[in-house]
């Protein structure tokens, strides 16, 4: 493809050729130098640091360090708080990827629907994308207030019982997943969106002459079908920031009440940079990157071939 | 196009409930839209409404109070005036710009190296790419912290930019985007005496104007609003980025001066979202396509 490669391929290639050939990969060598030696540092030698870190007992500040094997894992397996986290993580997971999806979903078969108002949904739903969560998240805790929120104002105005959203631990996972659904919808919707407008038209045509008539039918037969690459884009990128909740924790909950709303990685910021436990929180570290690394290598996988073929 | 059928002709009883069902379903379609869409403006109204009424009232659902007594100046000149409000947006500022400047800087050349140029060590640099984009910041993010720990470097501009100088996911996105560059046009170039770095400014950097923006659109957005890396580098209220600044700024307040406080929150999240109005499609491009963290 690139001229060198043709020249390197080439039958015994004249000597000024194979100059040039040798030029190329010594201006290659300084265009790749910056980002190959960052890689380095940033990427491979602290990837490499985390898997060695949770095979010891490594406190920050101490002086000794001893190999313990496997047994950071095996603590782990016993350990209620970690084992907590990540039951929390995935039932937030369980909560906010079906919702945001759904209605992810649900909003881009109504707004794709629309002509003129379509571009005034667009905007009003994708706003949550654009905002900074942390910020976000501490107007969801007046919102959300038990006592003064105007949330349970409302329920209480239809004469709703009251909900501590943040301070009752059945209800707290629950809350943070509103926040959360309520962030990832527009995403999930322009996603969505994208993929409704390459469905072609005669399909639906196609169908209507097969009796395929009703709305349901035509969703079921034709535009469920053919959003099915969109759809696994989608469940996978949610997936990942739902493993990934940290910032709303931190502002709302901070894990509380009594852990009931600690997540895998606030677990880890707790281990690795409050407790100083370096060594248990490497290997929390690691459960974390099998979670979010198999989502993230399928959907990097996905892209590639889709960027590659089409 | 659900009138194909031959009935359309005839204003039977079943077209005129087909009729009337259409239009139920728009009216109900609006309906949900409309629900959904007060649910996406609720922070946003709630927080905008706050910074502009007085504290004590922040709470006051007595919708005749709200706009009695407007408070915006006081409230957001306290904000200006006596808060770093402002240091943290500028601290912002400097550590996204200077993230994505280093993040083109290094990515523009490696890019074109892949894409257009052969060289030993090819293969197994795109692997690392890959591998890079599959790898979530929080795990090279301890060891990053202990080194920078290690090196006196914890709580400065640089401990907050440097771990994302080089960004994988710019390096893909350029890669794909030089790759269908005419290679003709390249070959040309070199037989006018053009040399690789030349080639690079001159035709590559222009030509790669829209993945550059996406990819800046990307960049500036994750890391003005990440709290993360924040969180664990920084210590100093005057090094803090926006997030961890009105952290620093809530907690410090802790009282009743929740005008104050969402006249921050509307300062911090105001860019973004101006920016997003004006350059609407620019901005979606660069968040979905760039979606992978």
């Amino acid at each position: 493809m690139a001229i060198g490669q043709d020249i390197g391929a080439g039958l015994g290639p004249p000597p000024s050729a194979r100059r040039r050939h040798l030029r190329y990969e010594a201006i290659a060598g300084v265009l790749v130098m910056p980002a190959v030696v960052l890689m380095v540092l940033t990427l491979l030698l602290p990837l490499a640091a985390v898997v060695v870190i949770s095979l010891t007992d490594y406190r920050l500040g101490a002086t000794t360090l001893s190999w313990v094997g496997l047994d950071n894992f095996v603590r782990m397996a016993a350990d209620q708080t970690a084992l907590r986290a990540i039951r929390n993580t995935f039932l937030y997971a369980a909560m906010v990827l079906p919702a945001s999806v759904g209605l992810g979903l649900l909003i881009a078969l109504l707004v794709h629907a629309r002509t003129r108002t379509r571009r005034f949904y667009e905007i009003v739903y994708f706003l949550p994308v654009t905002s900074t969560m942390t910020v976000m998240a501490i107007v969801w805790s007046f919102l959300l207030h038990g006592r003064i929120g105007p949330v349970n104002a409302l329920l209480s105005w239809l004469g709703l019982p009251t909900i501590g959203f943040l301070s009752d631990p059945d209800a707290v996972l629950a809350s943070l997943a509103l926040v959360g659904v309520w962030q990832l919808i527009g995403f999930n919707m322009i996603l969505f969106l994208a993929g409704l407008t390459v469905i072609p038209r005669d399909l639906y045509e196609a169908a209507a002459l097969d009796g395929a008539d009703a709305a349901w039918e035509r969703f079921r037969r034709i535009t469920l079908p053919m959003l099915g690459p969109t759809m696994m884009v989608v469940v996978l990128l949610t997936s990942i920031r739902t493993f990934q909740v940290f910032d709303t924790v931190v502002v709302l909950t901070q894990g509380g009440p009594a852990g009931a709303s600690d997540v895998l990685l606030y677990e880890i910021y707790l281990e690795s940079f409050s407790y100083f436990r370096v060594g248990y929180g490497s290997a929390l570290t690691i459960v974390y990157l099998v979670i979010v690394g198999g989502f993230a290598v399928l959907q990097v996988w996905l892209a590639d071939r889709r960027v590659h073929y089409t | 196009m659900t009138g194909s059928s031959p009935m359309i002709h005839r204003p039977t009883s079943t077209t005129l409930r087909r009729r009337a069902g259409a239009v139920l379903a728009r009216l109900l379609s609006h309906l949900v839209l409309l629900a959904g869409a007060g649910f996406m403006v609720l922070p946003f109204v709630w927080m905008v409404l706050t910074a502009l009424r007085p504290s004590g009232d922040a709470f006051d659902l007595d919708a005749v109070s709200w706009f009695s007594d407007i408070h915006a100046v006081q409230n957001f000149g306290q904000v200006l005036t006596e808060t770093q409000v402002l240091r943290f947006m500028l601290n912002g500022m400097i550590v996204c710009f200077g993230i994505l400047f280093v993040q083109i800087a290094t990515a523009l050349p490696c890019a074109y190296a892949l894409a257009k140029l052969t060289f030993r060590g090819r293969g197994p640099l795109l692997a690392i790419v890959l591998v890079g984009l599959a790898i979530p910041f929080q795990v090279p993010a301890l060891p990053l912290f202990l080194g920078l720990a290690d090196l006196g470097l914890l709580d400065t501009y640089f401990s907050l930019m440097f771990p994302f100088f080089v960004s994988a996911f710019a390096l893909f996105l350029l890669r794909q985007f030089i790759k269908t560059f005419p290679d003709e046009i390249i070959a040309a170039a070199r037989l006018d005496g053009f040399g690789e770095v030349e080639i690079l400014l001159r035709l590559i950097l222009p030509a790669a104007w829209p993945a550059i923006a996406a990819f800046s659109v990307f960049s500036v957005t994750y890391h003005w609003n990440d709290l993360y890396w924040p969180l664990i580098v920084i210590s100093s209220t005057e090094l803090a980025p926006p997030t961890l600044g009105i952290l620093f700024y809530r907690d410090a307040e802790m009282g009743d001066s929740f005008g104050p406080l969402m006249a921050a929150a509307t300062l911090i999240t105001a860019p973004l979202v101006i920016f997003f109005l004006f350059a609407q499609r620019r901005f979606v491009q660069g968040i979905t396509m760039t979606g992978i963290r």
